[in-house]
């Protein structure tokens, strides 16, 4: 190709991203569209989970023993069990919440209105670290180093909770938030620097960073940071008062301030990527470097951004934690949230508000499996391979319009975000 | 067209599982040919675990307060339930569902959960606790701390050490400087120097001096297995045949080292070794024994027949609490004269004329 054919290809390309780019931010795409996907392969996920549910039931087995219909009514039951305490665990038991209004025992009430709001906490980190993949995804970065991040994060968060002491909360509290923001910003940074600077590829540089956070962690909750007259056990000192997030009701309920200020967080993201020049920049390298580097668009200035706002997105998840829920931080503080939320991102196309109703769903599953657990003895991990099903048929949603035989979108409908991060562009 | 109408199908779908999962099993859905002897009261007594991020099957504290809970089943017809924690905001919330679930005694595990299970003591003051591994002070009325007397135990593999070894040293080593893992240490180092008071012999230890306690000898790490292995050359080097890693899975490390060197014997810490890792069964002299399944079961016992009180419950050689494990496979090296002097010392730690280290005086 001539350099005269290859600017005027070049050129063409940057017209169709830049179009894609729009419309994205634009059209408005039936809702119901883009909800069918994720829908159906919560269906499809749920109904693979009960014939798991069933297979690993023991009173199944002895059921079948005694006879067919034995076995296929105990099989009903072991789902129906199984489901109705999940959704009891994650919204609560309508019987118990009338019963507890009735006797008007404010306890009582709490402990019945518990579920739902505990959902919402559960979701909150969710919400948080899903929004930080989602915005790399969106500026087509593969940011696998949310849970190291997060750890900094809480770390951060900790640090500036116990250390500084008499301050008034309306000043300590989103301080050692901002503090938190600023460890996993750190944390995002570096891999992004590195990215742009000289090529190194974030999906390596995350994983490593992730692992000097583990051990940077523990060494600090061993050493420097541990609780003093503890026996010098891995947990930090308890962090004051004033830079708790409050919490909005008394025990057992949990709901706290955190839940909305990740609401706000959210529409700020949403806010930027939409609806700000540097959101649609972000964007336009993310669906194609080439295209928007011939637009005389800075992409390492992008990669670094895009990077460090996910890595500052990440860090508040691990401090939201600390500050509104665990009061001090200990080894054990995330089962995953950081590789969860790339599975969440998805989930939600990448998009904010997606990302919230993806975490809500994390989050009532999560919720409602302690409850399942306690009334059926079918262990958590179960909910893992409930989670990972699901996942499964969302990233692959051809195997779900196979199933059940939805056509074909039109090319550009559905777009995957965060091809670019592959190779190929550089 | 054609997708709205799947569209809507798959709604219909979704809303009546929905629906269904709402729905209580259905009375007339029970399998009939259930026996009507299946039909047991309900005021069975509830006993509830909550594990740390280790979950029920760490092979650790986690499995062994769980086997006291399912020897309680077992023996006493208690139910037991447990749930699994997979982060630190887990342990409030699990202990929550415990408290709605209406237990009759929350067993927690481990210093993890010390702060939690602080808290929901505190915030639940009729409900009754146990937690293993630590204690509180001043004390909580309604839980009662499971603690160890594990130096007692390691006094006595100390003298088994000393006794058996053929270069006159031997080691030790543990995870972190902190009291659950030197208070082994030191009575293992004890009894060795017991064994030279009493037989006159110079046998030495290495890495650990009950005189300089900052000076002993530690991984950093519970999970770093190649640590263990290196260590355990160290010490070998140095002359020691006999060694006792005080560090979780670590010492499988030094097992290893050992077996490589074709020398040398080691000696387990918590559960018995020979039990938990067979293929190392040649190699194990004995094992320091952390019983927490029995201390779990008393507790349960005791809060079953109405006997909880708050406080500390310490598990000593005398109740069993802590033990030295059978030599199984290597009791041919132990003599009939040796067990019999064990026997003694034992007598003698319990009467109270050995007398340990006050500043690992768990009680």
């Amino acid at each position: 190709m001539t350099q005269d054919n290859e600017n005027k290809h070049n050129f063409n390309k940057l017209n169709h991203v830049a179009e894609e780019v729009l419309a994205d931010s634009t059209k408005k795409k039936s809702i119901w569209q883009t909800m069918l996907i994720p829908a159906l392969a919560i269906l499809t996920g749920l109904i693979l989970g009960a014939v798991i549910i069933i297979s690993t039931s023991e009173e199944v087995y002895t059921g079948f023993q005694q006879s067919f219909g034995a076995g296929l009514s105990a099989s009903w039951s072991a789902v129906a069990n199984s489901y109705s305490s999940l959704f009891k665990g994650a919204f609560g038991d309508p019987a118990y919440i009338i019963e507890s209004l009735r006797s008007g025992d404010a306890l009582e009430i709490r402990r019945a209105l518990n579920p739902f709001l505990e959902s919402l906490v559960v979701a909150t980190p969710y919400i948080f670290a899903g929004l930080a993949v989602a915005l790399g995804f969106r500026a087509g970065l593969f940011n696998i180093g949310v849970e190291g991040q997060l750890f900094m994060g809480a770390i951060a968060a900790t640090y500036v909770g116990y250390s500084i002491k008499g301050l008034p909360g309306f000043i300590h509290m989103p301080l050692a938030l901002l503090a938190g923001a600023a460890g996993g910003a750190i944390w995002g940074f570096v891999p992004g620097w590195l990215k742009a600077k000289t090529g190194g590829h974030e999906v390596i540089n995350t994983i490593m960073m992730n692992w000097i956070a583990f051990r940077l962690t523990e060494w600090l909750l061993t050493g420097p940071m541990t609780r003093p007259n503890a026996g010098r056990i891995p947990v930090s000192p308890i962090i004051e008062k004033s830079a708790e997030i409050p919490q909005f009701f008394k025990a057992p309920i949990r709901f706290h301030l955190g839940f909305f200020i990740a609401l706000a967080v959210a529409y700020l993201i949403y806010w930027l990527l939409f609806k700000t020049t540097w959101g649609f920049n972000l964007r336009t390298v993310g669906a194609n470097p080439r295209a928007a580097k011939y637009a005389g668009m800075n992409i390492a200035r992008n990669t670094i951004m895009a990077m460090t706002i996910s890595g500052a997105l990440a860090g508040l998840a691990g401090a939201n934690q600390v500050l509104a829920i665990n009061r001090s931080m200990a080894i054990g503080l995330s089962s995953g949230y950081g590789f969860d939320s790339i599975a969440l991102a998805l989930l939600g196309n990448s998009h904010p508000f997606g990302v919230i109703l993806g975490a809500l769903f994390f989050g009532v599953l999560r919720n409602g499996a302690t409850k399942m657990m306690v009334t059926t003895a079918i262990p958590i991990d179960i909910i893992s391979i409930l989670q990972a099903l699901i996942l499964m048929f969302v990233a692959a949603p051809a195997i779900i319009r196979a199933i059940y035989r939805i056509r074909k979108p039109k090319a550009g409908d559905e777009a995957v975000v965060f091809a670019g991060s592959w190779g190929g562009n550089k | 067209m054609f997708k709205k109408v799947s569209l809507l199908l798959a709604l219909l779908v979704v809303a009546s599982m929905v629906l269904t999962a709402c729905q209580p099993a259905a009375p007339a859905e029970q399998p009939a040919a259930e026996q009507p002897a299946a039909e047991e009261p309900e005021m069975k007594f509830k006993v509830c675990q909550v594990t740390d991020t280790g979950g029920i099957d760490d092979k650790s504290f986690n499995a062994t307060a769980w086997k006291g809970a399912e020897d309680a089943v077992a023996e006493l017809g208690v139910e037991a339930k447990y749930l699994e924690s997979q982060e630190v905001a887990d342990y409030e919330k699990n202990l929550n569902a415990f408290i709605e679930e209406k237990c009759d005694l929350i067993i927690t595990v481990g210093f993890l959960l010390g702060d939690a299970t602080k808290a929901s003591a505190e915030a639940n003051p009729d409900f009754e606790y146990t937690i293993v591994d630590v204690s509180y002070d001043p004390v909580i009325p309604n839980v009662v701390g499971q603690v160890f007397q594990t130096d007692e135990a390691a006094f006595l593999a100390g003298y088994l050490a000393a006794a058996t070894t053929q270069t006159g040293k031997v080691g030790t080593f543990g995870g972190l400087p902190i009291p659950p893992v030197t208070i082994f240490m030191d009575g293992f180092a004890r009894g060795v120097m017991y064994y030279n008071e009493v037989k006159g012999t110079n046998v030495e230890v290495l890495g650990w001096d009950i005189n300089d306690p900052e000076g002993g000898l530690f991984t950093m790490s519970f999970d770093d297995q190649t640590k263990g292995k290196e260590f355990g050359i160290q010490l070998m080097d140095e002359g020691a045949d006999i060694i006792m890693p005080v560090a979780g899975p670590v010492g499988l490390g030094t097992a290893a080292a050992i077996t490589e060197r074709g020398s040398g014997y080691i000696i387990g810490v918590d559960a018995d070794w020979v039990l938990t890792n067979p293929d190392y069964a040649p190699i194990i002299l004995t094992s320091v024994l952390k019983k927490m399944d029995v201390t779990t079961f008393n507790v349960i016992k005791d809060a079953m027949e109405g006997n909880f009180t708050g406080g500390i419950t310490a598990g000593t050689i005398e109740n069993g609490g802590v033990d030295l494990a059978p030599f199984h496979e290597l009791d041919g090296m132990v003599s009939d004269e040796l067990k019999a002097e064990l026997e003694d010392v034992r007598a003698k730690l319990i009467d109270g004329t050995i007398t340990l280290s006050d500043a690992f005086k768990v009680q």
